[in-house]
């Protein structure tokens, strides 16, 4: 049981794939203008992960070796189609937010990354512990990195108003905000690593 | 199970019977959520329409049509009461914006006046949208509201010897603005004004 | 005239990495060095140029007649994937001596977001998506952009290394706050077309 709970909060905190790994940039920092838009990125990839986890773990053994990378992006992008056409069906403001980024879960590293480090290796359900676990840890290091750009920049967190948006730094919401930040929330988690050893 | 062999024919085999049943899923997927796309999509036209032309009584998005413009073409949806048009919707858009296409959904009542209008899509700072929504239909500040304006071919922001104010420190958004509803304009005097244009179109 | 506003605007106005947030990875992974940083330019415009000729092509000749856009993401990838592995093995029969310089890069350049990303973009384009000339010429302009971030940001990290750098921020945190700034620099074109 233990080892299932390890798996599980792996990817939360000591393997976050973004603050730690270093995975998955492009949404990391295209999507995070506000709280909402990293939220609603964090879900869908996740569920994107968790599925081609369980599907991948399931079907590990019918599947060559010499062909398992196209075999895996095959089953990552019906996936990453099936959430794109929901998304654009019942939820229509988040699907214009995130726009490009919704087909682009396909060339995320962190998805490929674990169908072939982890699904690829272990039992259906390990792997879906892995996926929530990852999924989890992309999810709350997007959120984080959406609230604090969306605060700085709007005055904002999750859309409700902190300080009058005319203080805010507009920057922080475009482009060279997303660096800037996430460059310092890694400065954190690394500070936090070497103090904790 | 044992694990398949690299053979030829496992290799062969294993991805075509993937490629099979993910495909059939995606189209049962694609049949399952058609219909609400589609739904979701035409509501939106829909209540933008509502929003921006004058009360009316049939459906303009049945009655659709598109006009050439400078080099373009624009989509209007006549709004009709009792079959007498009352005003036009014009479905227009820019490339001028800050970081690419603006759409917008201006409705003008049958003498150039802008009715009100509605931002469809943009690629701007995340809040500019809202903030085009309001600013230019603020009745409390004459110098930046286009709603109840007698529209001409002379609009233009402040900084280009025009009228409107533009939004603080975001000029070019502003400017942008002004060009789709100058783009909506062009296509409403095609259908308005020229006679036998007219004719053409409200038929 | 229209090309040369397509150029512009796609190197410096809505620069592909700077601007649009895409191709992140490669831009932080590969720049180390002026070298590879042009190595892989070079590579990228080169997949870019062609991945966006052919699945043009596919889409507007065969998943839009048939109906099938839904394929478009599935399709799109194993496209990029396979072209990637053929341009491989062509470079290495045709011009073993480019192979030798680019070769590294190309296997890479598959889950670069900015190839399936210019592939989608145009699609969805009003402008592009009617005009394989204007897409490929855009495809081509953006990855100019890319090359051009690429190579300045690696001429940045080369003078990092002699700098004095806060432990914590040593690596990536500091690559990232300098791409920030590198950011800033570039919404300074923004309005010139």
């Amino acid at each position: 049981m233990s080892k299932n709970l390890n798996i599980l909060t792996n990817g939360i905190l000591k393997e976050n794939p973004v603050l730690v790994l270093l995975l998955g940039m492009c949404p990391t920092l295209g999507t995070t203008s506000s709280a909402i838009n990293g939220f609603g990125m964090g879900i869908a990839t996740a569920f994107v992960l968790i599925c081609s986890n369980l599907v991948i773990s399931l079907l590990k053994n019918i599947i060559p070796d010499k062909v398992r990378i196209p075999a895996f992006i095959v089953i990552i992008a019906s996936f990453v189609t099936i959430v794109e056409m929901i998304m654009q069906a019942y939820m229509p403001p988040l699907y214009e937010s995130l726009g490009l980024f919704i087909p682009l879960i396909v060339v995320n590293c962190i998805v490929l990354g674990r169908a072939e480090a982890f699904a690829s290796k272990n039992t259906p359900l390990l792997s879906i512990l892995d996926g929530v676990g990852m999924g989890a840890g992309f999810t709350l290091a997007l959120t984080v990195l959406g609230s604090i750009r969306e605060f700085l920049g709007t005055g904002k967190i999750f859309d409700i108003s902190i300080y009058p948006e005319n203080y805010g730094l507009l920057t922080f919401v475009l482009a060279p905000g997303a660096f800037i930040v996430l460059g310092f929330l890694i400065v954190i988690v690394n500070k936090l690593k070497t103090t904790k050893n | 199970m044992e694990k398949l062999k690299s053979s030829f024919k496992n290799m062969l085999l294993s991805l075509a019977s993937i490629s099979i049943v993910v495909a059939s899923l995606l189209a049962l997927v694609y049949e399952m959520t058609k219909e609400p796309i589609a739904q979701a999509e035409k509501q939106k036209q829909e209540n933008a329409i509502k929003e921006v032309v004058p009360d009316f009584n049939n459906n303009p998005a049945e009655e659709k049509f598109k006009v050439e413009i400078e080099g373009d073409s624009l989509t209007v949806f006549p709004a009709k009461q009792d079959g007498k048009l009352v005003g036009i919707a014009v479905e227009t858009n820019t490339a001028k914006g800050f970081s690419g296409e603006i759409k917008i959904m201006v409705g003008f009542d049958i003498d150039g006046m802008v009715k009100n209008y509605a931002v469809l899509k943009h690629a701007e700072t995340p809040g500019l949208g809202a903030k085009m929504q309001e600013w230019f239909s603020n009745s409390s500040k004459p110098n930046q509201n286009v709603v109840n304006r007698k529209w001409n071919n002379n609009v233009k922001v402040k900084k280009d010897g025009g009228e409107i104010d533009a939004i603080t420190a975001a000029t070019i958004t502003s400017r942008a603005f002004v060009d789709a509803l100058n783009r909506a304009y062009e296509a409403y005097v095609k259908v308005i004004e020229h006679d036998s244009e007219k004719q053409k179109y409200t038929e | 005239m229209t090309y040369i506003l397509i150029f512009i605007s796609a190197v410096f106005i809505n620069n592909v990495v700077l601007s649009q947030i895409l191709g992140i990875c490669p831009f932080l992974g590969v720049s180390k060095k002026i070298d590879t940083a042009m190595g892989m330019g070079i590579s990228v415009t080169f997949v870019i140029a062609i991945a966006t000729l052919v699945t043009f092509l596919l889409m507007n000749y065969i998943l839009i007649p048939l109906n099938l856009q839904f394929m478009q993401t599935i399709s799109f990838i194993l496209v990029i994937a396979a072209l990637v592995q053929m341009v491989e093995i062509i470079l290495k029969k045709v011009s073993p001596a480019l192979y030798q310089s680019l070769g590294v890069f190309l296997p890479l350049i598959t889950t670069n977001c900015a190839v399936l990303g210019v592939a989608i973009l145009v699609t969805q384009h009003e402008i592009y998506k009617e005009s394989l000339l204007l897409s490929v010429v855009y495809a081509i302009s953006t990855a100019i952009g890319f090359a051009l971030a690429l190579i300045i940001f690696a001429g940045i990290r080369e003078q990092l290394n002699i700098a004095n750098i806060p432990k914590a921020f040593k690596g990536m945190p500091i690559a990232l706050v300098i791409a920030g700034i590198l950011a800033m620099v570039f919404m300074g074109f923004t309005g010139i077309v």
